[in-house]
Parts: structure tokens; C-alpha cells; sequence
């Protein structure tokens, strides 16, 4: 089963300290979300809002279409599958996967038919009589995968649940999760903290700061195109270079930096349209240099950089770039591996105007 | 060499005299209800089982050993549930004046058994309520509760509650939390809480016999046989109310521990 989430303007204030800050949110049914954010971001507070364990200071949730801000959580469509997994000790494997069908009064022969079901879904169904301390980290997540996937609920909350796991494992089962996700069909709302899981698993990434969303799309959008510059530098590295609008139009803006001019497609501005005068804040991915390689379609040429470093990463050569034009911070780059920079030497800054997003410069730690 | 030796000598003499020190009593005990004799001293005359014959078939005692029983069963199980109760709540729910309460729960601990047998009796008598094995019962509640709570609520870890929480989430009211997730995780300290209360109502002596009339547990009844002189019977009942102790305890120990180290 599944269901569509909607939140709207909920905010959490826990005395002097405000967790969730008016935030609003629609999720689809089905789909894989998840929160991103650093902790304290107000992600987990949001989580446990969804799951009925806290309510909310002021807004409204509702769930396929309900309200459910003030409903408890064994009355919610939803199962919450927690951090530490808290399987119960003294259950066999099968019990623990049929606990919630037994609190809904199936009978012993059909939840057992059923736990085994989803134990066979993650693979465990050779252990279904096991006690979880037999088990290993890995085993346990999935059965408390298994436990909360096996009372039908429309939406399935995860804190933060691969991050006890070794990094190995862990993308191994963020492959497993996106897999049982996509089979069961079930609506994600998953708690992380780190972006590259983020990317590997979700269909669309909240991006939390300080109680609000700073962020929301696709993982390509929000990498791509930022809407904000917290959003911009939690999704990895990231340059950042100060500028003012000198000319907009509809289509397009003239951008003036120390590091040159140059002119960027209107549509390049994430958060708001560009006005002349504003001052601004330019955002270019390090694998967006391109150094003075032309084959790639036109690009924008902002000045000249002295190579002060440069490793080799195995995809990319990192290298510090240290710009020719006074006043202005070292930039760093990913060059393909085909690139043969040394250091000294000086490279051209190309760029594609495409690439590049303007954000304002205020609000952020840019 | 010659000085780890008699080193190594001497710790284990040091042990033998602690053990004898603690056990030669119930070993002089165990052994004089075997005399082949009317009187339970030394020398030692011959093997009979003659006082345990007499002691089974004595009505009075074989009554006040099923008392016992009863008495020691009931209150337990009486102290261990009020004490679950009271450490549940108190482990997971904000009280008002919650330290004070723990105060006052463990605080019978501190006060000695006669005052607590004063204390009852008169009450009992102001309220107008007759002496029986139930105001026995009723005393060792009061004694036990406190060593119920204390070792429940110790076991109750924080790490319990997002487990309490995962079956409240899969749909589990409060009560089936309680009886089938709390209670089970915590049967260790449970199981350990129960047998102790056991063995302290089994061999109670000063609240039993302040509180009881006609009807009255084991060690009342040894008492008043210790009045007539000493006497192998004595001994052997002796030896029997032991031998209960000493069972209780593997039990204790074999659920307890058989129950940790599979865990």
C-alpha cells in the first residue's frame, strides 16, 4: 500500500529551541524521499512528527488526505523503522516480523505465512527462527526492514537506519532498500545526514537547515541547480565566488566578479530572478573547470589560475587553483584524468555559462 | 619457591576457614537431625531418620510449612508485580516528584523488620483488621516491595524504550507493551526479584510472628517447638527449610544465568 504525505506549515519549538521552523511539504505516492541534513537540522524531529511520537507546536499532516497531527502512532498508516533497529530480544526472527500482524489479531498460522513472506523479501527466510542476537548488524536492519514492511503500511519512516552499518555494507544496502522500495511500492521518508547516500537512493531529497527546507527535488536538481547556497555546500564541493548583477533582462544577466564578466541564462538564477545591482553569490562545481579543453560546447573564460597543487583522485586530478586576478580565494578543480596539469603552471578558468548557478549572497555561510 | 608455596598455603587455608566459619553451623545442623539419640549434641550416636519421620508426621508443622509456602508465593508474587508497576512507570513516564518517590519506595529498605511489624500491628488493630496470614502476607509485601523495585527499575535501561516504542509503532496498546515486550525483556531482574523476595518471606521471622494469631508460617512454628528445649526434630526441620533455600537459589541461578548467557 501507499499513500500520499502532505505537510503543511508545521513548526516545532522545544522551549527557547525552534526544531521546525513553518515547514511545508507534499510527497507523492510511492515515492522515495529523504531528509538531508546535518544533525540538529530538525530532519529527525520531522520524522518523528510524521510517525505520531511527537505533534507538532502549530501546523497539520495529513496523510492520504487525513489529518493525522494529533493521531498515535500504532493508529497511523505508517511504521517507523529505528536507528538502533529495536528488534525485540526475546522473539524468534518470524515473531518479530509478525508482531504488528499479531497486534491486529491475525491468527498464528496466517502471520507466520505472512512473516516468512517478508523475511524471504530481505533474504532471511533460513533464520526465521533466530533470535536477533544471533544475527548481524546487516541481518538485524533487515529485519526490522522486514517487521515494518509486514503490516501493509502506505508510508514507511527510516532514521537513520544505515548508520551503524560499515561503508561497504551500507551501500550495498542502499541498493537493497531502493530495490525493496521499488517492489513493494510503498511511500520512503528516510533520515540521513550523508549526501551520497542521499543521491544513490532517493527519488526526491529534502534538504534541511536549522529547521527549514533550504531545498527540495531530484537528486540531479539539487546538485545541479541549488536553490540555496547551504544546499549548494552540503551536496559537495563546491566553489563559491562573490559577484553583482550589472545588466538583467528576461533571458539573460552580465555578471561582474573580481575574477571577470561574464553572462549567465536568467534561468541560472535557482532562487529568485536576477535585478540589477543585486549582489550575488556564483556557485561552480569543481568537475565544471574545464580547462582550456573547447570540445564540449562554447565556454566562459574567467581569467587565468596558477595550479598551487594538484593529486591525483583515480577519476579526477584535484588541483588548487589560485586565480591571476587580486583578492580572490583559491579554487579547487576536478580535471579528467586525461588532463596533464603540474604545478605552476597556469591554466585558463573555462567554465559553461550553463553551469554555473547564481544564488543572492546573503543568507548562508558562503 | 618456598615462599609462593606457603603463600599459596596459606590463601587456601584462609578460604577453608571462611567457608567452614560460614558453613560448619548448617553442617553441625544437617548432621544432628541424623542422631540416633534424643538430644542433638555431641558425640554423634548413629544414623536415624527417625526425627524426619517425626517431623512429617507432626500435623502442626506440616500446616505451618504449607503456610510458608503460600505466604512466601503469594507475597512475591504480590511485591514483583507492584514493584514492575512502579518501575515501569516511574523509568518511563515524567512524575511529578519522581526522585522523591524512588525515595519513598526504596525508603522500608532502611527501617528494621520489628519496627515495620510494630508499625503494621497496630495498625492492623486501629483498623480493626484480625491477625492472620494475610496481615503475614501484607507485612511481607511491605519488605519485599522495596528490593522489587530497586532491582526492576536498575534493569530498565534507556535502550528498552525504542523497542517499547517499535511495538507501540506495529500497533500494541499499552497493556500488551507491558506483558509482551517490557515484562519479557526484563524477566532476568524479574526472575531475580522474585526468588529473592522468596527466600526473605520464607525464613521472616519477627513480622510473621507479630502479625500472625492461629494459622502461622515455618519459622514461627520452629520457634515456639525451640521453647520446649532443643530436640533432633528441631534439626531436621531445620535442615528441611535449608534444603527449600538452597533449592530456591539454583533455580535462581539456573533461570538467571542459563537466561544471561544466552543472551
Amino acid at each position: 500500500m501507499t499513500a500520499c504525505v502532505s505537510i503543511e506549515n508545521v513548526s516545532k519549538i522545544f522551549g527557547a529551541f525552534t526544531a521546525l521552523d513553518n515547514v511545508s511539504l507534499d510527497i507523492r505516492a510511492g515515492e522515495f524521499i529523504v531528509l538531508l541534513g546535518p544533525s540538529g537540522c530538525g530532519k529527525t524531529t520531522l520524522l518523528s512528527i510524521l510517525g505520531g511520537f511527537q505533534s507538532p507546536s502549530s501546523g497539520r499532516v495529513s496523510i492520504a488526505g487525513k489529518d493525522m497531527t494529533y493521531v498515535a502512532p500504532a493508529k497511523r498508516p505508517t511504521t517507523t523503522m529505528f536507528q538502533d533497529y529495536a528488534l525485540f530480544p526475546h522473539m524468534r526472527l518470524v515473531d518479530n516480523v509478525g508482531f504488528g500482524l499479531r497486534m491486529r489479531g491475525l491468527a498464528r498460522a496466517a502471520r507466520d505465512e505472512k512473516a516468512l513472506g517478508f523475511l524471504d523479501l530481505v533474504g532471511l527466510k533460513a533464520s526465521a527462527h533466530k533470535r536477533p542476537h544471533e544475527l548481524s548488524g546487516g541481518q538485524r536492519q533487515r529485519v526490522a526492514l522486514a517487521r515494518a514492511l509486514a503490516v501493509d503500511p502506505d508510508v514507511l519512516l527510516l532514521d537513520e537506519p544505515l548508520g551503524a552499518l560499515d561503508l561497504k555494507l551500507r551501500r550495498q544496502m542502499q541498493d537493497e532498500l531502493k530495490a525493496i522500495q521499488k517492489r513493494v511500492g510503498t511511500t520512503f521518508v528516510h533520515v540521513t545526514h550523508d549526501q551520497e547516500e542521499a543521491m544513490a537512493i532517493a527519488d526526491r531529497i529534502v534538504v534541511m537547515n536549522q529547521g527549514r527546507i533550504e531545498d527540495f527535488g531530484p537528486p540531479s536538481e539539487i546538485y545541479m541547480r541549488p536553490r540555496s547556497l547551504f544546499s549548494a555546500g552540503f551536496m559537495g564541493e563546491v566553489n563559491f565566488v562573490s559577484g553583482r548583477v550589472a545588466a538583467a533582462d528576461a533571458s539573460s544577466a552580465h555578471v561582474e566578479t573580481p575574477l571577470g564578466s561574464l553572462a549567465l541564462p536568467a534561468k541560472n538564477f535557482t532562487a529568485s530572478a536576477p535585478k540589477a545591482g543585486d549582489r550575488i553569490t556564483l556557485t561552480i562545481r569543481p568537475e565544471h573547470f574545464r580547462a582550456d579543453d573547447k570540445a564540449e560546447g562554447p565556454t566562459v573564460v574567467l581569467g587565468e589560475a596558477r595550479v598551487a597543487g594538484s593529486a591525483f583522485f583515480g577519476t579526477h586530478y584535484r588541483c588548487h587553483l589560485q586565480p591571476s586576478a587580486p583578492d580572490t580565494r583559491a579554487l579547487v578543480a576536478h580535471l579528467p584524468q586525461s588532463a596533464s596539469v603540474r604545478e605552476g603552471e597556469i591554466v585558463p578558468l573555462a567554465v559553461r555559462a550553463a553551469d554555473v548557478v547564481a544564488l543572492p549572497a546573503t543568507g548562508g555561510h558562503a | 619457591m618456598l615462599r609462593q608455596i606457603s603463600a599459596s598455603v596459606l590463601s587456601w587455608a584462609y578460604l577453608a576457614l571462611v567457608y567452614a566459619f560460614i558453613f560448619l553451623p548448617v553442617a553441625v545442623l544437617v548432621l544432628f537431625s541424623f542422631q540416633d539419640g534424643r538430644l542433638p549434641v555431641p558425640p554423634f550416636n548413629g544414623f536415624s531418620l527417625q526425627w524426619y519421620e517425626a517431623v512429617f508426621a507432626d500435623r502442626k508443622l506440616m500446616a505451618a510449612l504449607g503456610n510458608s509456602m503460600v505466604v512466601a508465593l503469594v507475597s512475591s508474587v504480590i511485591s514483583v508485580l507492584l514493584g514492575f508497576l512502579a518501575a515501569y512507570a516511574l523509568a518511563r513516564y515524567k512524575l511529578p516528584g519522581s526522585a522523591l518517590q524512588r525515595g519513598l519506595l526504596i525508603a522500608p529498605m532502611t527501617v528494621s523488620y520489628l519496627i515495620i511489624a510494630l508499625g503494621l500491628l497496630s495498625l492492623m488493630n486501629a483498623l480493626h483488621v484480625p491477625l492472620s496470614l494475610m496481615t503475614v502476607g501484607i507485612g511481607h509485601v511491605v519488605i519485599n516491595l522495596p528490593l522489587c523495585f530497586a532491582i526492576i527499575y536498575a534493569s530498565m535501561g534507556d535502550h528498552h524504550i525504542n523497542i517499547e516504542r517499535a511495538a507501540r509503532d506495529l500497533g500494541a496498546n499499552d497493556f500488551k507493551v507491558m506483558a509482551l515486550v517490557t515484562a519479557p525483556m526484563l524477566m532476568p531482574s524479574i526472575l531475580a526479584a522474585f526468588f529473592l523476595s522468596v527466600t526473605f518471606s520464607w525464613d521472616e521471622f519477627i513480622i510473621a510472628f507479630l502479625l500472625s494469631r492461629f494459622d502461622v508460617t515455618l519459622p514461627v512454628e520452629i520457634w515456639s517447638m525451640l521453647r520446649s528445649g532443643l530436640n533432633p526434630k528441631t534439626n531436621a526441620i531445620g535442615s528441611l527449610v535449608f534444603l527449600a533455600s538452597v533449592a530456591v537459589l539454583l533455580i535462581l541461578e539456573l533461570s538467571l544465568f542459563g537466561r544471561t548467557k544466552k543472551q
